[in-house]
């Protein structure tokens, strides 16, 4: 395999407690920042943790790849797992961890042109500590096998996530109010998750993932693990963006800082996805009648309302970044409806979808967070000829924004393509026609912003030509060169999907 | 400062204050054998801070307990908790495991006794920290807009 490098040149320490220093690191790293004195040192320490992180997963995930269908269980404090909290990664989370990590480096390595003139004072060092505190929590999410762990990592990660988007209010007063809504929606999905967690304890007597998936066959229609799962997938649906629960979502990427959002925009939801897709793929089996037919007539419907509502709502929005928010709600939608078709094939290209966005919609707001930077604003009007006067960062953005419409040759074709034979293999025709459909109105929004960008003279000419910083445009282009990469040779990508869909249905049949 | 108003509060409060702060600890030391532990005690102990604030004033506790203290007394905690889980590693154990603090064959109970209480103050020191800071923050706010200026 491509990651074996990785394995034999990494210390013997780092192979054993992976599991535990992609989260560790970060964590630990989040009070020292509390502390440092200087701002350019915080964000070496963030860019630095960040990338050890990203080293860390790639080291489990080279280690599940030795393996095909293994997983690696770390027991904290070495007590035995039903009963100590557990840390469990297998092909599924372990393709998760890669992608948070990698896209939180390139988003802590973004941090400081962007924001180093904005904070000159000591605050930076303080958002810098939060967002590794959101990022480790993230991480956590991703790598724990504890449900109740699991829980405390989510309101980790929110917590952050809250004063992150609060930190835009130094350019946009309206951050607050966003910051505040996605507060109360943020813990209401977190106590309905609690509640589904609570129910099925009553029912299980355990908060091990595993064990509670050993338990379920008997337990099928039991009233107290049906309420469960329906808290359960409130909650995550809530944390997740899932349409109509995405009402926090716009604002709180619009109006926090540039690398937040890219970042958020790149992990948040997707963990949430994670976490939905691990608990009603792995713990609840989907031959439940009950969950087939959540699946069947609540996800479905609401992935595919997400996905033209949305879109359509992304049309008629004025401010880029705000149109890049409903876009990804559009976008958890095709991700909900492929994991609604329950198969392994679907669930695979939700997976892959999952991926593809994140480096995609990345790319996108990474891009706008460059033009923000540079020409303080971001309304379409405000992009008017900016292909003339930043190229490279535009041309980045248009590779991106083709990648999100599903242009041949871009990673965002593959994964619709291979959600559309996952589709019609379960002969929902129907279904099909709504994607082709959405992926038109994702042209029309698009394609707005690439016509201002690219055929229009600017609103007021521009004395000189100015990029956005390079310390941007480098992991912009890094992004935008992986999404035609992956266009081409989608091998890599769509490898680690099939495993992680195996991986999610396959510990529950196992059984 | 000096007028007398709210003298029968500020000696009360006064001869309150050791006695809040012992309790808070009797709370910590106390909590491996009965009800509470670190977390209740760290609150206790950021109460005796802001009673101190409420009877003389934000400026004279800001004065006493700093607010760059409180903010680096919560990261020292979770610092300290982290570290503990560090250390067992670089024992040869896993993350957090007591028994391998000092290399312990089983029996030995030096490193479950060392770790839990280093892993408490670890926990006092976070939640008194973030309690007096959270204080601080809605204390001493100001309003960015005066009323007059709506």
């Amino acid at each position: 395999m491509i990651l074996e490098p990785v394995l034999t040149s990494a210390p013997d320490w780092a192979v054993r407690h992976a599991a535990v220093l992609v989260v560790v690191v970060p964590m630990l790293l989040a009070p020292l920042l509390a502390l440092s004195p200087s701002n350019r040192l915080a964000w070496i320490l963030t860019v630095a943790g960040t990338a050890a992180a990203f080293w860390f997963s790639l080291i489990l995930l080279a280690i599940i790849q030795e393996v095909p269908g293994s997983a690696i269980s770390y027991a904290l404090g070495n007590w035995e797992p039903p009963i100590g909290i557990e840390f469990r990664v297998d092909a599924l989370n372990a393709m998760i961890l890669v992608l948070i990590t990698g896209m939180g480096a390139l988003a802590s390595f973004i941090a400081w042109p962007t924001l180093a003139a904005e904070f000159k004072g000591e605050r930076l060092n303080l958002l810098l500590c939060a967002f590794l505190l959101c990022f480790a929590g993230l991480a956590g999410v991703a790598a724990t096998g504890d449900a109740f762990n699991l829980f405390v990592f989510l309101e980790v990660s929110s917590l952050a996530t809250y004063v992150l988007v609060a930190m835009g209010a130094g350019k946009d007063r309206r951050a607050l109010p966003a910051a505040f809504s996605y507060l109360v929606m943020g813990t209401l999905g977190a106590s309905f998750y609690v509640i589904g967690i609570g129910l099925l304890y009553a029912a299980t007597g355990t908060l091990n993932m595993a064990d509670i998936a050993e338990q379920m066959p008997g337990l099928s229609g039991n009233r107290s693990v049906q309420a469960g799962l329906a808290f359960i997938l409130v909650g995550l649906g809530l944390k997740a963006a899932m349409w109509p629960l995405h009402q926090w979502l716009p604002n709180a990427y619009a109006y926090a800082p540039g690398f937040v959002s890219m970042f958020l925009s790149a992990t948040a939801t997707k963990v949430a996805l994670y976490s939905l897709i691990r608990w009603l793929f792995t713990i609840f089996q989907p031959d439940l009648a009950f969950e087939s037919a959540v699946l069947q007539w609540v996800l479905a419907p609401l992935a595919m309302a997400a996905m033209v509502i949305c879109s359509v709502q992304a049309i008629f929005q004025t401010d880029v970044r705000r149109m890049l928010a409903y876009s990804s709600v559009a976008q958890v939608g095709y991700i909900l409806l492929a994991i609604s078709v329950g198969t392994a094939a679907g669930v695979s290209a939700g997976l892959l979808h999952l991926f593809t966005h994140a480096l995609m919609k990345g790319a996108l707001f990474m891009a706008v967070a460059g033009i923000c930077f540079a020409y303080q604003g971001s309304t379409i009007r405000d992009f008017a000829g900016l292909g003339r006067s930043a190229p490279f960062t535009m041309a980045a953005f248009a590779i991106a924004g083709l990648s999100l419409i599903g242009v041949p040759l871009t990673a965002g074709f593959i994964s619709k393509l291979q959600l559309g034979y996952a589709l019609l293999d379960q002969g929902w025709w129907w279904a099909a026609v709504v994607l082709v459909f959405a992926s038109f109105l994702s042209v029309i929004y698009i394609g707005r912003v690439l016509q201002a960008v690219f055929f229009e003279p600017p609103l007021n000419p521009r004395k000189n030509n100015k990029e956005a910083p390079l310390l941007l445009l480098i992991p912009l282009w890094i992004l935008a060169l992986v999404n035609i990469f992956y266009g081409i040779d989608a091998g890599f990508p769509a490898g680690l999907a099939a495993d992680g869909a195996a991986a999610a249905l396959g510990l529950g049949a196992a059984q | 400062m000096k007028s007398d108003h709210h003298l029968i509060l500020r000696v009360i409060a006064k001869t309150l204050l050791p006695l809040i702060t012992i309790y808070a600890f009797y709370v910590q030391f106390h909590g491996e054998v009965s009800a509470g532990g670190a977390f209740q005690a760290g609150v206790v102990l950021a109460v005796a801070v802001i009673l101190y604030a409420l009877i003389f004033g934000l400026a004279e506790a800001m004065r006493a307990v700093p607010p760059w203290f409180a903010r680096g007394l919560a990261a020292a905690g979770v610092l300290i908790y982290g570290g503990v889980g560090v250390w067992a590693m670089v024992q040869g154990g896993q993350y957090l495991e007591y028994q391998a603090l000092f290399n312990e064959p089983p029996g030995g109970h030096n490193g479950q006794h060392t770790g839990i209480i280093l892993v408490e103050i670890g926990v006092l020191f976070a939640v008194a920290g973030a309690m007096v800071s959270i204080f601080y923050a809605l204390a001493g706010r100001v309003a960015e807009i005066r009323d007059e200026d709506w």
